[in-house]
C-alpha cells in the first residue's frame, strides 16, 4: 500500500532528535504557554526567530510537513477573516487610537491598529506551529508514552496515545482494503454522486471498519491484560532514555524564555505592546 | 509423580451470554514439562479451556463456573489475571493484534515494564529471550516490517520473558503459510526443551502440529473431553473422524488402501511409520488400480489472460513482475505462495484496484485496461478473506442487494436476481434474517452471494477458509465446488495445501513477486525444489509413496485426490 504519512515521526540525526521525549514535551508546553500569554510584539519577534533556528537545527525540511503547514495556513487565514468580520474595530479599542487607512464598506474600515492586532495574532500562531510540528516529527513514538508519564500523566493515558500510533498504519491499510472491495460493489466515493448519497456510501465502508476495529480492540486489551498491564500504579519504560546535559540546558533555556516573556509582558500591566501612544 | 501444574476437577463453565454451558464436567491434569495438544472443532470448547487457564475467564469474559480449577496449586477463581500471567504465558491466535509495542524490543519488554523492572535489567532480559527465539537482530523493527512467522517469535518471546511454567498457544498455525507453520512447531519444540515449561497447544490442524512429538492429545467435543490419550492411541482409533477433525493425510491414504491402522504401525508421524511388506503391497496395489482411472479434464475457452504484468507501489521496487497465465472458462485454480509473495497484489490488479506499471489483462480477449473498478466488477468478483470486512448492511437481503441498488437496476429485476442468488447460495430461507444471526461460514456465503448477484464470470476469493476447522472448511469448499460445477470460474488465493490439492487441479505458484510455476496442484507438492522456493511444504503423501516404493509420488497424490472425490463424497 502507498504510504500516507501526513504527520508522523521522521527519523533523522539532529540535536533536536537527540533530546529526550520529556525535554521536547516540556519545551513544547512552556513554549505554547509563553506564546499564548503574550501579545507583545517584541517578545513575539524574538520567539519567532528562535523557532526558525530550532527548525533549522532539527533538519526537518519544509516539504516533509508541507501538507500540515498548508492546513495550518488555511486555518490561520480563516481565523483572521472571522475576527475581522465580527469585530473590525477590536484593535482600535485595544490600542486606544484610530488611524483609518481606507474603508471597504459600511462598518468595515481598515485601521492601522486592527492590522497591527492581526499581525500579533498571526505571529503567535506562527511561533507555536513549527514547535508543535517538530515535537511530533522529532519524537520517537516509542518515547511518547514514557515522556507523558514522566511529567505526571497517568501511564494508562500515555499508553493509549502510544497504542493509537501503533495501530494507525493497520487501520489505514484496512480502510484501504475495505474501500476497494466496496468500490467493486458499486460504492463510489469519488464525488460524482450527491453529498447525501456519498455520506450513505461512506457508511458502507465505515461500518465494517468499525466492527473490525472493535474486534481488534478486544484482542489488544486481552493481550495487554494477559501480560500484566495495569497491575501496578507505576511501570518502567524500555524505550525511555536518560536525561543528558543538553536536555537540562534546553529545559533551562525554555524556562528562561517563559520567565522573560512573563516579565516583559506584565511589567507595564498590559499584555499588549502599544506603539501608538 | 509431581503434582499437576493445572488441574480441572469436575469443572463446568457457562458464559453469561449463553444459554448452555460451554464446558461440561472437565477432569484434566497437566503436569510440569508436559506437551499437550487440545484438539476439537470450533465450538467444541477448546479455546474456552485455554481462556480458563490464563484467566481471561472470568476476568474478561464473565460467566458461571462449578467444580474446581487449580493453576499452580492455587484456585484460579481466587487469583487474578495478573497473578495467573506469572504462571501461564499465552500466545494468542492473532499475531498482529497482540503485538502491542511499537518495535520488537518494546513488545518483548511489555510484561517486565508492567512489573516495574528497572531498565538495565529489562534490556538484559529482552536480549536473552530474543536470542533464544532468534529475533535478536530485529529488535528495532516495527510490526509491519516483520513476516507472520517473525511476529509469532516476538509474541512467544514476549510471554517467555517471564519465567512461566505453562506456555499456552491458541491456534498458533492459523495465520502462517505452510513452511512458517512448520518452523513455528519446531520453535515451540525447541523452547519446550530449553525452558522445561509445560506446553499446551490448542489447534485443529493435527497433522501440522504433530510434525514434532506431543505427549498427549485431549480431544474435545461439545464441551466435553472425549479422549485423553497418547497420540499413537488416538490416531489408531476412529475418534478423530467421528468428531470432525481431519486425520493426517498419510493415514487416510493407508485406510483407503485397506491397511489397518494400529499402534504397532507408529502412526504418529509419517517418518515413524513402520509398514510391513504386506502393507506396502496393499498401497502399491491400490495405486495401480486407481492410476488407471485418471484422465485429464478438457479445457474450456479462454476467459482471462494476464500478459507480462508488472507492478510496484514505488517506482524503484517491483512487487510483481513477469506474470503470464491464462484462465479458461469453468476452471478452478489455486494461487499459492508464502505471505507477501504477491498473490493479493495480483488480485488487486485484476480487479482494477491498482494499476499495473506495464503489461495487460484480457477478458474474453479484450484488454480491460481502461475499464473502471465498477465495470470490471460486473465480470470479476472479489471476495475478501474476512466476511466482517465486507458486510455493511444489517440484513441479509439488503447486503446481497446492495450492488444492484447502486447500479440503479429496477426493483422487480433486483428482487428476481437476489432471490435467485440466495437460492444458489442456500440462503433463501434466511433471506429476512439479520446478518448477525449467522455463523462465520454462513456469513462467508452472504459475502459470496453479494458478489454473485452481479453475475461475474470469474470469482476471486482471498483465503476462503482461513481459520476454519475441517467441518466449516468442507462446508465452504463444497459450496464453491458446486458453484464451479454450475459454470463459475473460480480463482482462490490460499496457503492451505490441502485445499489446493483437494479442490483445484491447477495451481499458479508465486514467490517474491514472481510467478514460479503454473502446473497441476499435485505436481506443485511433489517437486521438492518448487516446494522450497515457494515456502510451501510437501504433503505426507509424498513421503508415504516413497516409503512404499511407488515410482511416481505425483501420480500417487492424484490417485488419492481422485479417490476422495469419487468414493468418499
Amino acid at each position: 500500500m502507498a504510504r500516507i504519512a501526513i504527520l508522523s515521526y521522521i527519523k533523522r540525526k539532529s540535536l533536536v532528535h537527540e533530546l529526550t521525549g520529556t525535554t521536547k514535551l516540556i519545551f513544547f508546553i512552556a513554549w505554547s504557554v509563553a506564546s499564548m500569554v503574550t501579545y507583545d510584539t517584541r517578545v513575539l519577534i524574538c520567539m519567532l526567530l528562535i523557532s526558525v533556528v530550532v527548525f533549522k537545527v532539527s533538519k526537518i525540511k519544509i516539504r516533509d510537513i508541507s501538507i500540515v503547514l498548508g492546513l495550518a495556513a488555511v486555518f490561520l487565514l480563516m481565523n483572521n477573516l472571522f475576527v475581522y468580520l465580527f469585530s473590525p474595530e477590536y484593535g482600535v479599542g485595544l490600542y486606544e487610537s484610530r488611524t483609518v487607512l481606507f474603508t471597504i464598506a459600511g462598518p468595515y474600515t481598515v485601521t492601522l491598529q486592527q492590522l497591527f492586532y492581526h499581525l500579533n495574532m498571526t505571529m503567535k500562531v506562527i511561533c507555536v506551529v513549527p514547535v508543535a510540528l517538530l515535537f511530533i516529527a522529532c519524537t520517537d513514538p516509542s518515547e511518547f508514552a514514557a515522556s507523558l508519564a514522566s511529567i505526571g500523566v497517568s501511564y494508562r493515558v500515555g499508553y493509549s496515545v502510544s497504542l493509537a500510533l501503533r495501530y494507525i498504519p493497520d487501520v489505514q491499510r484496512e480502510y484501504h482494503n475495505i474501500s476497494q472491495a466496496q468500490q467493486a460493489r458499486g460504492i463510489d466515493l469519488s464525488g460524482k454522486d450527491k453529498l447525501l448519497t456519498r455520506m450513505k456510501n461512506s457508511v458502507a465502508i465505515l461500518l465494517p471498519l468499525i466492527l473490525s476495529s472493535l474486534n481488534r480492540i478486544e484482542t489488544v486489551s486481552n493481550a495487554m491484560e494477559l501480560r500484566g498491564f495495569g497491575k501496578k500504579k507505576k511501570r518502567t519504560w524500555y524505550a525511555k532514555r536518560p536525561m543528558k546535559r543538553n536536555d537540562w540546558l534546553t529545559i533551562g533555556f525554555v524556562l528562561l524564555i517563559l520567565a522573560v516573556d512573563l516579565v516583559v509582558t506584565f511589567w507595564d500591566g498590559s499584555r499588549y505592546y502599544n506603539p501608538f501612544l | 509423580m509431581a503434582s499437576p501444574v493445572i488441574s480441572f476437577k469436575d469443572y463446568s463453565f457457562q458464559y453469561n451470554a449463553q444459554a448452555e454451558p460451554t464446558l461440561r464436567h472437565i477432569n484434566l491434569d497437566i503436569y510440569p514439562g508436559e506437551k499437550v495438544l487440545i484438539a476439537g472443532t470450533s465450538g467444541s470448547g477448546k479455546s474456552t479451556i485455554g481462556n480458563c487457564i490464563n484467566g481471561l475467564i472470568p476476568f474478561a469474559y464473565p460467566g458461571k463456573s462449578t467444580g474446581s480449577l487449580l493453576v499452580d496449586g492455587a484456585p484460579a477463581d481466587k487469583s487474578s489475571i495478573f497473578e495467573l500471567s506469572h504462571t501461564v504465558g499465552t500466545v494468542l491466535q492473532d499475531t498482529d493484534g497482540q503485538f502491542i509495542g511499537l518495535t520488537v524490543g518494546e513488545d518483548i519488554a511489555f510484561a517486565p515494564e508492567n512489573d516495574c523492572v528497572p531498565q538495565d535489567e529489562m534490556k538484559e532480559m529482552v536480549n536473552r529471550v530474543a536470542e533464544l527465539v532468534d529475533i535478536d537482530h530485529h529488535l528495532e523493527y516495527a510490526p509491519q516490517e516483520l513476516s507472520g512467522g517473525q511476529k509469532q517469535r516476538v509474541s512467544l518471546a514476549g510471554v517467555m520473558v517471564e519465567a512461566v511454567k505453562v506456555l499456552l498457544f491458541d491456534e498458533p498455525l492459523a495465520n502462517l503459510d505452510p513452511a512458517a507453520g512448520r518452523s513455528a512447531i519446531e520453535l515451540i519444540d525447541m523452547v519446550h526443551e530449553r525452558t522445561g515449561a509445560a506446553v499446551l497447544i490448542i489447534e485443529h490442524r493435527l497433522e501440522d502440529v504433530l510434525w514434532r512429538n506431543m505427549d498427549r492429545i485431549i480431544l474435545m467435543n461439545e464441551g466435553e473431553i472425549v479422549a485423553d490419550m497418547s497420540v499413537t492411541e488416538l490416531l489408531a482409533g476412529n475418534l478423530l473422524l467421528q468428531h470432525g477433525i481431519r486425520e493426517p493425510l498419510y493415514l487416510t491414504a493407508l485406510r483407503y488402501a485397506g491397511v489397518e491402522i494400529s499402534e504397532a504401525l507408529h502412526p504418529e508421524h509419517v517418518d515413524s511409520l513402520v509398514l510391513g511388506t504386506e502393507d506396502k503391497e496393499k498401497v502399491r496395489n491400490w495405486y495401480q488400480v486407481q492410476k488407471a482411472g485418471i484422465h485429464a479434464k478438457q479445457h474450456g475457452e479462454e476467459l482471462l489472460r494476464v500478459d507480462n504484468l508488472k507492478f510496484g507501489y514505488t517506482p524503484d521496487k517491483y512487487n510483481l513482475q513477469d506474470v503470464n497465465f491464462t484462465i479458461h472458462k469453468g476452471e478452478m485454480v489455486s494461487i499459492v505462495g508464502r505471505n507477501g509473495a504477491g498473490k493479493s497484489t495480483l488480485a488487486k490488479l485484476i480487479c482494477g484496484f491498482e494499476k499495473p506499471v506495464s503489461g495487460a489483462i484480457y477478458m474474453d480477449g479484450r484488454d480491460i485496461e481502461n475499464d473502471t473498478i465498477k465495470e470490471r466488477a460486473e465480470r470479476i468478483g472479489y471476495v475478501m478473506q474476512n466476511p466482517n470486512q465486507m458486510i455493511s448492511k444489517p440484513m441479509i437481503w439488503d447486503e446481497v442487494e446492495m450492488a444492484l441498488v447502486q447500479s440503479g437496476m429496477p426493483k422487480e429485476e433486483r428482487t428476481k436476481r437476489v432471490e435467485e442468488t440466495l437460492k444458489v447460495c442456500g440462503l433463501y430461507s434466511f433471506r429476512n434474517w439479520p446478518v448477525s444471526a449467522l455463523s462465520f461460514g454462513q456469513k462467508k456465503r452472504v459475502t459470496i452471494a453479494s458478489i454473485l448477484v452481479q453475475r461475474p464470470q470469474v470469482i476471486i476469493l482471498d483465503e476462503p477458509t482461513a481459520g476454519q476447522d475441517y467441518h466449516h472448511y468442507t462446508e465452504i469448499m463444497e459450496f464453491l465446488k458446486e458453484l464451479n460445477e454450475k459454470g463459475y470460474t473460480i480463482l482462490m488465493i490460499t496457503h492451505d495445501m490441502h485445499l489446493m490439492l483437494e479442490y483445484t487441479e491447477r495451481a499458479i505458484v508465486f514467490s517474491e513477486g514472481r510467478m514460479l510455476a503454473d502446473t497441476t496442484a499435485a505436481h506443485v507438492l511433489n517437486d521438492p525444489e518448487l516446494v522450497q522456493a515457494a515456502n510451501l511444504k510437501e504433503t505426507s503423501l509424498y513421503t508415504l509413496s516413497l516409503a512404499c516404493g511407488i515410482e511416481d509420488p505425483q501420480v500417487f497424490t492424484e490417485c488419492f485426490i481422485g479417490y476422495e472425490k469419487k468414493e468418499v463424497r
